[in-house]
């Protein structure tokens, strides 16, 4: 990856002899844009991140839907159904008088439920990523660059990935079941188990990319005119070694919906009140011949998001991927 | 070589020993004792929870509790806390069960997933390729008990046939060949959902690896030689194409604990998985740190595994390996 040398020209490509002639992510946005099914993947997530802020939004501090109303002659209606006007009282009907998504066991506003849930998934995703990326980063980054240096009889590399190697052992799905069942049940416990029970990819690949980046010119000028360490990390170094990382943070995401709506199912996912996608599926599997929507809605809207999260961590491997360059 | 192989062993040893000490200490400082799981019961008497805790060794400093698990781990001694009964008995049995599902599903990831990885990079951009690609991710991305629900909810649907369990209840007098068939059926559909999601990754790697080496200079001169397009593909590319899946191999061993929780859950099928899933429930110290070495030496060995393969398969290794020894 070469230092990024200011744009000729704005429009792009009409140069094609002189290679340099857009920014890094400038041209990996034009690869990105060639893969279809990764640009609508994009545009899904974009629409998920407005639903879910909205979500927060509108049920937690402006209470248009409220998700924890309990309408018990209501339940179980199926969508687009209307709400009734004797049954229930009038403050707990519904936004606009319907149910979009229909309602669950206690005659809860499935829509209300599911936008709350945006958000909470999106940010035990997040959170659990955001954590094993800081950890990975931190640790392959130390053992790049500071990996010779002897810490006692071995060096801080063969500590720290030994380290990796030990959490390696174990098997992900079984260790973070264990840590959460044994831990009193919280939201929190659960991002940062998931958080730290996946960094080793994260803290390979930035070991890889700084090994080989410490060798390059620019790493090497800047080390050479007395540039502190942490002035060539944070400014050369990690901008160069994202790439990578921000493809497994992609995927990681998704991995990490995945894993929570797994641990609703065994019933150790996020408790009530707090409403999450995998915590709806969870419950709603059991009335799939009685009330479907409450089985399908959830499970299809967790396939679309975590698909959306895979096509366009696929998409970024591409676009990032130097093989790729300059054609 | 055998410089090479005993550093390997020596190495792995020392890392099994911090992984069980880590596992220890994870479970054991954990909050949820074991002797609290049934607070509620009447009968429970202070003095029988005391001794309760006597019996287990839950009084003694970790470090003695670590000593005395690892001394029952190894003469076999090892008792579970729910019902006193020999742990390593207990997940030979269990492990009896999860054996055929394992196999079974492993089988049909590597043997389906390298012809449909192969044809998509072949047909890259066609018709084919697009729909494996977008059926990959779906299989990917899809919760595992949504899936596993769809696909009982048609099977049992269309064919009515009873999918859950070991095998139908009340066959036991039947005759050897239905009660065999019985056995099989039972293991279709769970195999075929545990290995999707495999099948789906595998195959996609595979199609990444063979795109890689398709454009490599042995593949055009083979072309340009005269191969017919089969040579070229299965002797020239594919070969080449093989190395890094000889390593996989040995990573799918620890699979077996790990990724089966949910499926055998599902399923009814009293296998590995479950076994860890219920000793979880029950606070079962024993059954649960148990599992987890085992599934670190599975790990462990594996990898080994995958390194010698390397060695033997790879010659650039080797040659690298007996100038270094």
């Amino acid at each position: 990856m070469a230092p990024r040398t200011p744009r000729a020209h704005s429009g792009s490509g009409r140069d094609e002899a002189l290679p340099p002639s857009e920014t890094l992510w400038r041209e990996s946005l034009r690869l990105f844009k060639r893969d279809r099914l990764a640009v609508l993947g994009a545009w899904v997530l974009a629409l998920l991140l407005v639903t879910a802020l909205l979500g927060k939004t509108l049920t937690e501090w402006v209470i248009v839907f409220d998700p924890s109303v309990v309408r018990l002659p209501e339940k179980f209606l199926p969508p687009l159904s209307p709400a009734s006007n004797v049954d229930i009282h009038p403050d707990d009907r519904p936004f606009g008088g319907i149910y979009v998504l229909g309602t669950d066991e206690l005659g809860r506003d499935v829509f209300a439920r599911m936008l709350q849930g945006a958000f909470v998934s999106l940010s035990i995703g997040f959170i659990a990523v955001g954590i094993s990326l800081v950890i990975g980063i931190v640790l392959g980054g130390l053992s790049g660059f500071y990996g010779n240096v002897k810490f006692g009889v071995i060096t801080v590399d063969t500590l720290i990935m030994r380290l990796t190697d030990v959490m390696l052992c174990f098997p992900t799905f079984f260790l973070i079941l264990t840590v959460v069942a044994l831990l009193p049940p919280s939201i929190y416990n659960i991002m940062v188990v998931i958080g730290l029970t996946g960094w080793m990819g994260t803290a390979r690949f930035v070991r890889a990319e700084f090994l080989a980046l410490r060798k390059l010119d620019f790493v090497v000028a800047a080390t050479s005119i007395g540039a502190p360490d942490r002035r060539v990390i944070f400014s050369h170094m990690v901008p160069n070694a994202m790439a990578p990382v921000l493809v497994s943070a992609t995927i990681g995401v998704a991995t990490a919906i995945l894993t929570e709506s797994g641990l609703s199912f065994l019933g150790f996912g996020v408790q009530p009140p707090y409403a999450t996608w995998g915590n709806i599926l969870a419950d709603g599997k059991g009335f799939i011949f009685d009330a479907p929507w409450l089985f399908f809605i959830p499970g299809f809207a967790i396939l679309i998001v975590v698909l959306a999260f895979n096509v366009v961590g696929e998409g970024l491997r591409e676009a990032l991927n130097p093989k790729l360059r300059t054609r | 070589m055998r410089a090479f192989i005993l550093r390997n062993v020596l190495q792995r040893l020392l890392l099994l020993f911090i992984v069980s000490i880590l596992a220890h200490s994870v479970i054991h400082l954990a909050p949820g004792e074991p002797s609290a799981v049934d607070p509620s019961n009447p009968r429970m008497k202070p003095e029988d929870i005391a001794k309760i805790r006597a019996a287990f060794h839950l009084d003694d400093p970790l470090y003695v509790q670590y000593v005395y698990w690892m001394r029952d781990l190894m003469s076999g001694e090892l008792k579970s806390f729910k019902d006193s009964q020999p742990v390593l008995e207990k997940i030979w049995r269990r492990f009896l069960n999860s054996l055929p599902l394992f196999l079974c599903a492993t089988l049909l990831v590597w043997t389906l997933a390298f012809p449909i990885g192969i044809q998509a990079a072949i047909r890259r951009g066609a018709v084919y390729d697009r729909t494996t690609t977008v059926v990959a991710y779906t299989l990917i991305s899809v919760p595992g008990f949504f899936l596993a629900y769809l696909v009982i909810l048609w099977v049992v649907n269309t064919f009515g046939v009873p999918v859950i369990g070991l095998k139908t209840f009340g066959m036991e007098h039947a005759d050897a060949l239905f009660r065999t068939m019985d056995r099989i059926w039972h293991l279709v559909i769970p195999s075929l959902i545990f290995a999707s999601g495999g099948v789906a990754v595998l195959s996609r790697y595979i199609r990444s690896q063979m795109l890689e080496v398709i454009g490599h200079d042995y593949v055009r001169t083979a072309r340009a030689k005269g191969a017919t397009e089969d040579t070229v593909i299965y002797r020239h590319a594919l070969r080449n194409a093989l190395l890094p899946f000889v390593t996989m191999f040995g990573l799918l061993l620890p699979g077996l604990i790990g990724g089966s929780v949910i499926i055998e859950q599902i399923f009814a099928w009293p296998g590995l998985g479950r076994l860890g899933y219920e000793a979880i429930l029950a606070r079962d110290f024993p059954v649960i740190l148990t599992l987890n070495f085992i599934a670190a030496v599975l790990t462990l060995a594996g990898t080994f595994l995958s390194d010698i393969l390397y060695a033997v398969v790879d010659p650039r290794i080797r040659t690298g390996l007996q100038g270094d020894a």
